[in-house]
Order: structure tokens, then sequence, then C-alpha cells
């Protein structure tokens, strides 16, 4: 199969991300058994993470609190370095770039986040923010170019040109969110990160946020990774969908088939976890504990504490990622071994 | 008798250029062991309506007129003393941030065995064997060592179980729990909301469940409240709101939920955002979003009236429902 795809626009190979958490020497010695020993603590955020996504897909990377979905948007989006691992984009590599090889780049790929409250320069009117960008990678343009791209992007995102010169703090959340992709769009970018970029607003913002994303997505051919936890926005808006567990990849497949056939036990308890407009109860599958932290993980599967599934293997080896016959990557034992059964 | 009784409740608060209504002659009953759902967006109503109900309002909000009345008193007309007797005893409220809740700087121990002696005269081994009882209710494991721990030491789902077994503490009658999972992972609301439901179900507490999760609401209750810009539009039971609501806010709502659409395809959205509460509009407070509205809608306040199954705010309802009647027969011919 990976030979009739072309290209990808980005591609992630064995990506790892570890936050230091004792900085200094003297934070690393600590007393053990009476003795002094010198300990390294590190959090764990992103462990070999292998993603791609084609020209045009909506890849989603969903998952719970601390699971390392928003340190991917950053590591690809060059805001963190990674500790192993390649990103490459376009066919080049980008993450070991300096910051001037780099700034091309940024035009082609911009971020949107996930509090338009922090994201928007409060001392700035949304000219400014929307010119800065455009001024930035055109050096060229005159200032009646620059004001005409101004307007065109504010009447894409459906906020009127005539307000332009009025601050964030004049706007609604729903409006800021839009300004802030109206500034992601400024530069005619082909790559969108986006990071929780509705989780913030209410629902009947949602929709005219989500809406606009599927719009730009259709009218200019923008890729998206996006970056969230609510399933029920996934369904709607990825291509691809990969569940992250602990910093790993568990499941990785089409949208369709990963809601019609979840195969990964954490896939299963996750959407079975969703509040469902048709359920008078709440029934999803219960799971053990809670997501431990990510400091110095035990080896095995990252899920193996709360999985129901779990045996002697599973907290010896970590599971590798096995591709299904309906072409879904799945990274667990109990799968591989089909020893799944119904979970309730 | 119903155990509560809200009537004509309007909430105002005085700001330095003008005083604004946030809560519009809001009336409602609860049952005993009824599970009512508040739905909204923000800026809707929803938690003042919860602190309104406990008499927590402080400046520069007040309770400028109506009366709450829980098992026969009036909380508008309570004195301190009979507030603080009620609060956390026989009426307990949970809120949305955990951390917030609980004080950091006492162990979970402190603060349970503090609630109880302040309402009940028992040792401290007495109230601490009941802290222990409580904390097992919520399944939390080991609670002897989690009575010696400081909330920072417990993670987010294990904290809000705390909270709902503090609010357990002393028995009360009615809970108001507003947006208790909203900061918890999807895995951890959904252990919480079955917890809640079993132990309201099982010790006949009532429950008002304050939302912007109609999922969530669908759920976990059995009558439900939409609210919009300080006033109900619209009230039923929960199958029939979901199923078939009325009023055209609570259908935009619905179909503004990713699930109502194919993937793919743009959502149904509600144009517009809601009004600040300085600035709501004249007549209907939805008219300036709703694509019924006339000139009627843009004047006066529709009274509450029975539509369907449901209690409805809305001067057109009668024509959406032939226009709605006249579409399906359409498409069946």
């Amino acid at each position: 199969m990976s030979t009739a795809l072309p290209r990808p626009l980005l591609d992630i190979r064995n990506l790892e991300k570890r936050f230091d958490l004792d900085h200094g020497l003297l934070e690393t010695v600590k007393l053990r058994g009476g003795k002094l020993t010198r300990e390294m603590r590190s959090v764990h955020a992103v462990n070999n993470v292998s993603l791609s996504a084609q020209k045009g897909e909506a890849l989603c990377v969903v998952g719970e609190s601390g699971c390392g979905k928003s340190t991917v948007a950053r590591l690809v989006a060059g805001l963190l370095e990674p500790t192993h691992g390649e990103i490459h984009y376009d066919g080049s590599r980008i993450d070991n770039l300096s910051r001037g090889a780099m700034a091309p780049l940024r035009k082609k790929i911009q971020m949107i986040f996930q509090n338009p409250y922090a994201s928007l320069n409060p001392r700035m009117t949304i000219q400014q923010t929307l010119e800065e960008p455009v001024r930035f990678h055109n050096p060229g343009y005159s200032k009646g170019e620059m004001q005409d791209r101004v307007v065109e992007v504010m009447r894409s995102v459906g906020v009127d040109p005539a307000w332009s010169k009025r601050y964030p703090h004049e706007f609604s959340g729903g409006q800021r969110q839009r300004i802030a992709i109206a500034r992601a769009l400024t530069v005619d970018p082909e790559f969108i990160i986006a990071d929780e970029p509705i989780s913030a607003l209410d629902v009947s913002i949602q929709a005219q946020v989500l809406n606009l994303m599927l719009e730009a997505k259709e009218s200019r051919g923008l890729t998206y990774l996006f970056i969230t936890h609510d399933l029920s926005v996934v369904e709607h808006f990825g291509t691809r969908v990969a569940v992250l567990y602990l910093g790993s990849v568990c499941e990785v497949a089409e949208t369709r088939t990963l809601f019609e056939n979840p195969k990964h036990p954490y896939t299963r308890a996750l959407l079975s976890a969703v509040p469902q407009l048709k359920d008078d109860r709440p029934n999803h599958i219960r799971l053990k504990g809670e997501i431990p932290t990510p400091i110095n993980l035990p080896p095995g599967c990252p899920f193996q504490s709360r999985c129901p599934m779990a045996n002697a293997r599973c907290s010896e080896e970590k599971p590798m990622a096995q591709k299904q016959p309906d072409g879904s990557l799945v990274s667990c034992h109990a799968v591989e071994e089909d020893r799944i059964t119904e979970i309730a | 008798m119903s155990l509560l009784s809200v009537r004509d409740l309007t909430v105002k608060f005085a700001m330095r250029e003008q005083t604004v209504t946030a809560l519009n002659g809001i009336s409602f009953d609860l049952a005993k062991g009824e599970r009512l759902g508040i739905v909204g967006e923000s800026g809707a109503g929803k938690s003042i309506t919860g602190f309104a109900l406990m008499n927590l309002l402080s400046r520069p909000g007040y309770i400028d007129s109506g009366e709450i009345l829980f098992e026969g008193d009036d909380v508008v007309q309570m004195k301190p003393r009979a507030l603080q007797d009620m609060r956390g005893n026989r009426m307990a409220m949970i809120f949305q941030d955990p951390m917030v809740t609980l004080n950091p700087v006492l162990t979970i121990g402190e603060q349970m065995v503090e609630t109880l002696r302040a309402h009940r005269q028992l040792s401290r081994e007495e109230a601490r064997q009941i802290a222990i009882l409580k904390l097992r209710e919520v399944y939390i494991p080991s609670p002897e060592e989690r009575l010696e721990q400081y909330p920072h030491e417990l993670s987010g789902g294990m904290r809000q179980r705390i909270i709902i077994a503090i609010a357990l503490l002393l028995d009360p009658q009615l809970i108001i729990a507003d947006e208790p999972t909203t900061a918890l992972d999807v895995t951890i609301q959904a252990d919480i909301m079955e917890l809640m439901l079993e132990l309201c179900q099982s010790n006949q507490v009532s429950l008002i469940l304050i939302t912007h999760d109609l999922g969530v609401v669908s759920q976990m209750t059995e009558r439900t409240m939409v609210m919009y810009a300080g006033r109900i539009i619209e009230t039923g039971s929960t199958r029939a709101i979901i199923n078939d609501p009325q009023h055209p806010y609570t259908q935009g709502l619905i179909n503004a939920l990713p699930q109502q659409t194919k993937p793919g395809q743009r959502l149904k959205q509600i144009q517009g955002t809601m009004p600040a509460l300085g600035r709501i509009p004249a007549g209907c407070p939805f008219n300036p979003r709703c694509e019924y509205a006339t000139a009627t809608c843009r004047s006066q306040i529709p009274p509450m009236s029975q539509f369907a199954q449901v209690q409805v705010a809305c001067h057109e309802v009668q024509r959406l429902q032939f226009e709605a009647e006249a579409n399906r027969k359409e498409e069946l011919a």
C-alpha cells in the first residue's frame, strides 16, 4: 500500500521528546538507601511516534490530557526540538533547521492555538495583527497590496473588514478565533497545525469555526494536523486519526474505519466514553485507575495498567505497530494475538 | 410537595454604568429524587442559577425578587445562621474545578472532618469513620491513606470523587453540580457521571446538573431546562427536549453538534453570539439570531406555553410546527 501512495507532505519518523525535570548537578543527586546517587528524571512526552499526512488530508491526533498531542504539534511547528527522530516536510528534513533556514517554511506551515484570548496581541489592532505576517514574508508588498490582502482574508473568515481598526478585546471568543485563523491564512499556507482550535468555544460557535476550517480546506487545498480531545469533531473533520496514549500511538486508521471498527482496547474505551444524545444512562467501557504519570515510564505497553486485556507479555514488551487487514495500524499484543473479547 | 420550588427569581448585577439583569423571572420545580439538567452556552445564566439557589451570590450580584422554597423554607429570606446550617447540609454544591474547591493547605481528612463537625455533634474519631465510609462509597482505594494526603497529591478524577464524597457527607436532599466533569478527560468523566447517577438513585438525592454538554444531560437527567440570556426558553422531559425540541435555539444547539451532520459536510451553525447582559435585545432575546423571527418577536417577550410535549417560550412555535409538518408531508409525497 505504501508504494502506491505519493510522497507524504508531512512525515514524522520515530519522534521522541523528553523534558528533563532535574536541571543541574545538584538536583540530580539523591539519597537512596543511605548512599548518594545521581538520578535524572524526565517526562517522556512523546515516544517513538511515526505519522504521516498526505496533501489535502486532515490528520487528527486525539488523546486525553498528558498524552503528548500538543507536544507533537509543537515539534512539527518547530517550536520544540525533538530529542530523537526526524520530521520531514515535502521531502526534506525540517527538525534540524536553523531559525533562518526555517523562515521560508513558516510561510507554508502555520499554527492555530487553543486560546484566542492568549494568541492575539492585545495591544495590536486586527489590521496590525493580520499585516505583520504578510509584511514579514512578502517584503516587496506595497501598502495597497497589503491592505487588499487583509480585507480579502477578513472577508473569507466572515469578519467585517470595517472592524480592522479594533482591538482583540472588542471581539467575542468565536470572532477572535476566526481572526486567529485569518492570521494563519494571510500568508497562503499549505499546512495548518491546529491545536484544540475549538475547545474554548461554545457549541454554536464551534460549528461556525469548524465550518470555516472546512471551507478553507476545500477552497485552498489545505492539509491539517488537527489536535483535539473531542472525538465527535474528529469523526466530522478528520480523514485519518491517530490515537495517542502516554506519548505512544495506539492506533492509526482512516476516520471511518476507526469509528466503525476500533481495535485497540484504549480506542474502544475512549469511543464508548463520549456521551451520546441517544443514551439515557452512562454506558461506557470501564477502565481501571487513571492515566499514570509520564515520568520514567515502565517497560511494556503504556496502557497495561488500565487495560482489561493486559497479560504478562504486555508488562514486558512494548507492542509494535502492526498493519491490520483494513489498513489500520494497531500497537497491541492482544489484537495481535487475537485475544480481544467484548469488554463492557 | 416538591422539594424545591423557584418562583419568578430575578438576579441583578449592579455595575458602575448600569444594573444588568442576569436572571429574568425564572420559575421551576424539582421533586424529591428528581434529576434536572440546566443547559445553555456561556452567559446563559446557568451558573448564576446554581449560586442563587444556595443564596451564594456576592456583590455586585444580588437576588432582586422572587422566592426559592426549599423544603418549604424561603432561601431568599433566610438569615445567615440558617443559610450556614442549610448549605453543605441539606443542599450541597459541586463545582467545575476540583483544585479550586479543595483547600490546598489542609489534608483531605481535615477538610472532611471539619465539614462534618460544623454541622453535627461528633467526635473527631466518629467523623473520621464517616469520612472513610463516604470515600469508600465513591470508590476511592485505600481511603485511610487518602485522609492524610493533600489535594495536590491526587489526580483530577480522584479529587472530583473526593468532592462528591464531601458533598454527600451530610446526606443532603439536593446536590447542585456545576459542570462537574468539564475539566476532566472523557474516560474519567464517564466514570464520575456513572458514580453520581448511582449515588443519586440509591440515596434518593435530587440533582441539578448544570452543563453545556447535551450528551451528558441525556445520560444523567429526567428533565431538562434550556436557558438563554437569563431566561428559561424551553423545559420538558429530557427525552422530549432531545428528540423533539420546539424552540429554534434548542433545535439549533442540537443540530450544531458534529454528530448531527454527515462527516465532511457543513455543520448547521447558529449565526451570531449570545448577547452580553447589558445588551439583551427587546422582545425575544434570541430574535437577532433566529431565522424565524417576526416583528412580534422583536417587540414582545414570548410567554411560556405548553406545546407538543414541552413548555416553550416562542411566538412562532405553532407556525414552525406547521411548517415542519408540511415539509415532512412533502418529503413523504
